[in-house]
């Protein structure tokens, strides 16, 4: 279990994130959302270690994170953030056999590369896995990266907008695998994004931040409510329920 | 392209090279040596093969290790001002205690080369606008800063002929006796091939590196110290040498990508002949007179790292 407690963040004095305090459910699919500049992205990342907090303690399984080595750490959490501008020329096989890098330093036994295997046949691209990364479309690339932390097979996958720069299709097709890894594979996921509707039909929990803060915690039932929302984004959203899944309709 | 290709280019190559030269030797000669043919062979032309083949191999290394840590495919020790920064420092250790052995100013040289390609990267971090053409420039302007320092010094102190010396990298003053300095970067580059899934990982950026487990920052500043101290080392015993780390990196880029366990062998080999090529060129052209090696490497080099950025907006 991720457990974080009374989590502090300030860069040149502006508080971005303040005393944030929550649990993540195992084997589900936990949302952060909120609007532009509530601190989602960053309590992701003190989470996941890429920055560090100024106070507070994040706990995984009971453990402070900073006792972890970092190497270790790769083993549990996999953390993805927005990839859009890798350059590096690897194919998506050598990349998602990188996933492997926190077991075996790069020297990949049969084990690992059962693992790679397993991976690029879990998101389906098998016949395209000797082709380099520029020559992917975005949706394929995103592909390739959820491929290599499903290779890296860790118990917690932190997604930062993982659906940002994709089309309908495939985004819907990213969080089925989502879905897919926290009800198949149990793994504990936890992803940032901004589409409400994504959040409402395909998480279990939602977090909402604002101004640094959580203003709203819960089964994804709760949150996604009229009052609730207004709190959250400052503007009149009207729920339908549509095939047993909560809309919200915003546009107008 | 096969690795053999270029193992069998490299023999040959290698061979060629060392019957090439003012006093004639040919292969035929081999089965019935005299003493002065030994004497030439010994102290020049295997000297010569010898540090041409190493030189290749340590600069081509170098500019993949500089590719891959700055995330640019333009940088490299020529253009990130790690070059300039150990001219300075050795043109210092000449002023300063100009007494001192040869391993004690390449030392004081070594440290101004890092921290001349640590000033960079420090830059690096800072520069917003992150265009791939925009930062070699950067560099480039860098390195000029730091070049016109040892120029004003040079001047002042009498030493323009010696930075000229290293500016313009040249083998036709390799002999046995002053060439063997240029065996230290040997271990640098089996160092190189151990930390090869390192560099590439760190090349994924910090915070797909450190999701991996990477200790980020030691293997960034690990890697530049092995570019700066094998730069110093080539700079020491042939002097610049233009453009080699920039393209032979890209070219093994676009054929191989650019995981290092791969491409690795190609870079190193490919240097090596590249520059045996350029440097065969240098000695037949005006024979029995020689065109220097950074003459020839600037002129190919740079034809070919035009064609590399036409190529690329191609890409884009």
């Amino acid at each position: 279990m991720v457990e974080v407690r009374n989590l502090f963040k300030k860069y040149n004095n502006k508080t971005v994130v303040e005393d944030v305090s929550l649990e993540i459910v195992k084997g589900k699919i936990t949302s952060f959302i909120g609007p532009n500049g509530a601190g989602k992205s960053t309590v992701l990342s003190m989470i996941s270690r890429l920055i560090t907090r100024d106070s507070g303690e994040v706990l995984i399984d009971g453990k402070d994170m900073v006792k972890f080595k970092s190497n270790e750490l790769a083993k549990k959490i996999a953390i993805l953030k927005q990839a859009n501008h890798i350059n590096i020329r690897l194919t998506i096989r050598e990349l998602v056999a990188f996933g492997r890098f926190p077991y075996s330093q790069g020297k990949l036994t049969k084990e690992d590369w059962s693992y790679v295997d397993e991976a690029i046949e879990y998101m389906e691209l098998a016949d395209m896995q000797e082709k380099f990364l520029d020559q992917l479309s975005g949706g394929q690339q995103q592909r390739a990266f959820i491929a290599m932390v499903i290779a890296q097979n860790t118990e917690y996958v932190l997604l930062d907008e993982p659906l940002n720069n994709l089309d309908m299709k495939h985004s819907v097709q990213i969080m089925k695998v989502l879905r897919r890894l926290a009800d198949d594979l149990g793994k504990t996921v936890i992803i940032v994004i901004h589409d409400i509707n994504f959040a409402s039909c395909y998480s279990d929990y939602i977090v909402a931040l604002k101004d640094g803060k959580v203003v709203h915690n819960g089964p994804t039932e709760q949150v996604i409510d009229s009052v609730v929302l207004k709190e959250i984004y400052d503007m009149d959203i009207e729920i339908q329920t549509i095939n047993d899944k909560k809309i919200c309709v915003y546009f107008t | 392209m096969k690795i053999r290709y270029l193992v069998i280019a490299l023999v040959i190559l290698s061979f060629t090279s060392l019957f090439i030269g003012v006093k004639d030797i040919s292969p035929l000669d081999l089965l019935d040596l005299t003493d002065d043919k030994v004497q030439i062979m010994v102290q020049s032309r295997f000297p010569r093969m010898v540090t041409i083949i190493i030189a290749g191999v340590v600069m081509s290394i170098s500019g993949l290790i500089m590719q891959q840590l700055s995330r640019n495919k333009f940088v490299s020790p020529t253009t990130a001002g790690t070059m300039d920064s150990a001219r300075l420092g050795l043109l210092l250790a000449l002023i300063i205690f100009p007494s001192a052995a040869l391993i004690e100013k390449m030392a004081f040289a070594f440290l101004f080369a890092l921290a001349g390609t640590f000033l960079f990267m420090k830059i690096l971090d800072q520069v917003k606008y992150k265009d791939t053409i925009f930062i070699p420039l950067v560099g480039l302007m860098f390195g000029n800063i730091v070049g016109s320092i040892s120029t004003f010094f040079a001047y002042k102190y009498d030493l323009i002929q010696s930075l000229n010396t290293w500016m313009n990298g040249d083998f036709s003053m390799i002999m046995s006796g002053r060439y063997e300095l240029i065996y230290v970067s040997i271990p640098l580059v089996i160092l190189a091939y151990f930390f090869a899934n390192k560099f590439t990982v760190a090349g994924m950026g910090e915070e797909f590196a450190i999701n991996l487990g990477l200790n980020y920052k030691f293997v960034v500043n690990f890697g530049l110290v092995i570019v700066a101290l094998s730069s110093t080392v080539v700079l020491l015993t042939v002097g610049t040498i233009p453009f080699i780390g920039l393209i032979v990196p890209n070219i093994v880029s676009l054929y191989l990508g650019d995981d290092l366990k791969k491409s690795l062998s190609h870079t190193a080999l490919l240097g090596a002949v590249f520059l045996l090529i350029c440097d065969i060129l240098g000695r037949i052209i005006i024979y029995p007179f020689e065109i220097p090696i950074g003459l020839v490497v600037g002129v190919i080099g740079s034809a070919v790292f035009i064609y590399l950025i036409m190529r690329r907006k191609a890409y884009e």
